[in-house]
């Protein structure tokens, strides 16, 4: 049986540090006007959720499609320890996901129509046991397009470590078990279109593949 | 038919309202003082979708100082941020802006099976099953510019009440005129009417189907009128719709 999220799906924006980079000349200007200051979340609901080796159908305005190759946290029950840095102690697995969006170029507003499509959310068949990933400051992953590599992600380049995110996420909102909360997404995130097909692959996991077609009219 | 979730004798059940009572599913009648009220909602299989607008009365877009806007804002919250009719929400220490949002919320259903993907304005009606209240409170103090309105705002535990009750969508004629109004300690500080939303049910309703399938048990909350004010602890907050219901909410201070 395929792993599927059970609970919530979180995304974060501006996870890595080259992420924040990229952006800085832009942040004390509006709309924008600060850097920000708790972690940017957004949430991936169920119609986004595509199994791997799915189809993931792009509507025809939709001529390329950005592609968000990160691990996500699948949260087990509360730690006993209430301490915020030990709330990575309540992470019960790790997952790959290929998050999917519209390629936007304003993050003012709520990204609901640019990550909300039917299938925009490639999930990995195998939620693997936090004791066996192991550190996930030490994750790395590959996305290749067609068979190219196109991305390298090296997750010790985090802005805010796993524990930090999950103590920073805590500090205004509790995640339940079974609730999943991404890692974030790198810069330099390759784009794709129909016909593509998307693998996503890392060290300790099974590789995640998508192809992108076209909706039907 | 009003429908509630509740805890009663250790045990979540369903009921529906029976002249000012709840008649549970073994026949009996219950005071509503007896029971534990949950949002009103039947368990999904996997986690509802809850959208949320943002500035969708032309006057309280002027009251946040913003012009009306162009296409729908909207945010999405998880089921966390759910809590039932009666119950309290946490206003943390040291914010100097905590409002009420009372907004109309619909529950999406399906029509005969088939889930709202692609509807049009026209057909829209058929893909609702019920409406209920929301307060969707906002702690302004955490508003940043990223992804805004931001979750620390919105996605907050047990920040959005919904209640008491979900009304069978063919017992609400005309969603689109119904009184809305908030009282906090009983003095009447919002007041609008549906009829002034900037985009209509039906027109949410076609907008998000054109990208996302919207499945049954979902929900759309849909904006507040002008008239938000800061609400501090043990203050009895009441956001009420007209024929849909009166959804009371208490603001505790922090532990």
């Amino acid at each position: 049986m395929n792993y599927l999220p059970t609970g919530t799906v979180y995304g974060v924006l501006l996870n890595f540090r080259g992420e924040l980079a990229a952006l800085a000349p832009q942040m004390s200007a509006p709309p924008y006007k600060a850097a920000p200051k708790a972690p940017v979340l957004y949430v991936k609901p169920a119609n986004t959720w595509s199994a791997d080796g799915a189809a993931i159908a792009v509507p025809a305005r939709v001529p390329q499609v950005e592609v968000g190759a990160t691990i996500a946290m699948v949260l087990g029950p509360p730690a006993q320890a209430q301490r915020p840095q030990d709330a990575i102690k309540s992470v019960a697995a790790y997952v790959l996901m290929n998050d999917l969006s519209v390629p936007h170029a304003s993050f003012f507003r709520p990204p609901v129509k640019y990550k909300c499509l039917d299938g925009f959310l490639g999930v990995g068949a195998e939620a693997v046991a936090a004791d066996q990933a192991g550190d996930p400051g030490r994750f790395t992953l590959q996305v290749r397009i067609n068979g190219e590599v196109r991305q390298s992600v090296d997750f010790g380049n985090l802005a805010r470590s796993a524990s930090q995110l999950l103590a920073d996420v805590s500090e205004f909102m509790t995640l339940r078990a079974g609730d999943v909360l991404m890692l974030g997404c790198d810069t330099g995130r390759p784009l794709a279109r129909v016909g593509d097909r998307i693998e996503i692959s890392a060290p300790g996991f099974q590789t995640l593949s998508n192809t992108l077609v076209a909706e039907e009219a | 038919m009003k429908h509630a979730r509740i805890v009663y004798e250790g045990l979540v059940q369903d009921a529906v309202e029976r002249d000012g009572q709840l008649l549970l599913g073994d026949g009996r009648l219950v005071s509503q003082d007896e029971v534990v009220w949950l949002p009103p909602l039947t368990p999904t299989p996997r986690p509802r979708t809850i959208l949320a607008l943002g500035l969708n009365y032309a006057d309280h877009a002027r009251e946040l100082e913003f012009k009306a806007p162009e296409e729908p804002l909207v945010f999405l919250k998880g089921e966390s941020t759910l809590t039932g009719h009666r119950g309290f929400t946490r206003r943390p220490a040291g914010v100097e802006f905590m409002h009420y949002e009372c907004e109309l919320t619909v529950v999406i259903g399906h029509k005969r099976g088939i889930p709202a993907k692609k509807v049009r304005r026209d057909d829209a009606y058929d893909f609702i099953a019920g409406y209920t209240v929301a307060n969707d409170y906002a702690i302004r103090d955490y508003l940043e510019n990223w992804y805004r309105p931001n979750l620390r705002v919105k996605n907050r535990d047990g920040c959005t009440p919904l209640g008491p009750w979900r009304v069978d969508a063919k017992d609400v004629p005309n969603p689109m005129a119904l009184a809305l109004q908030t009282t906090v300690n009983g003095k009447l500080t919002q007041s609008g009417n549906t009829r002034d939303m900037i985009f209509d049910l039906p027109f949410l309703i076609e907008y998000f189907s054109s990208f996302m399938t919207l499945s049954p048990g979902d929900l759309i909350l849909t904006g507040t009128p002008d008239g938000v004010v800061d609400c501090q602890p043990g203050d009895v907050i009441v956001t009420e719709i007209e024929a849909i219901g009166a959804l009371t909410n208490t603001i505790q201070g922090q532990a």
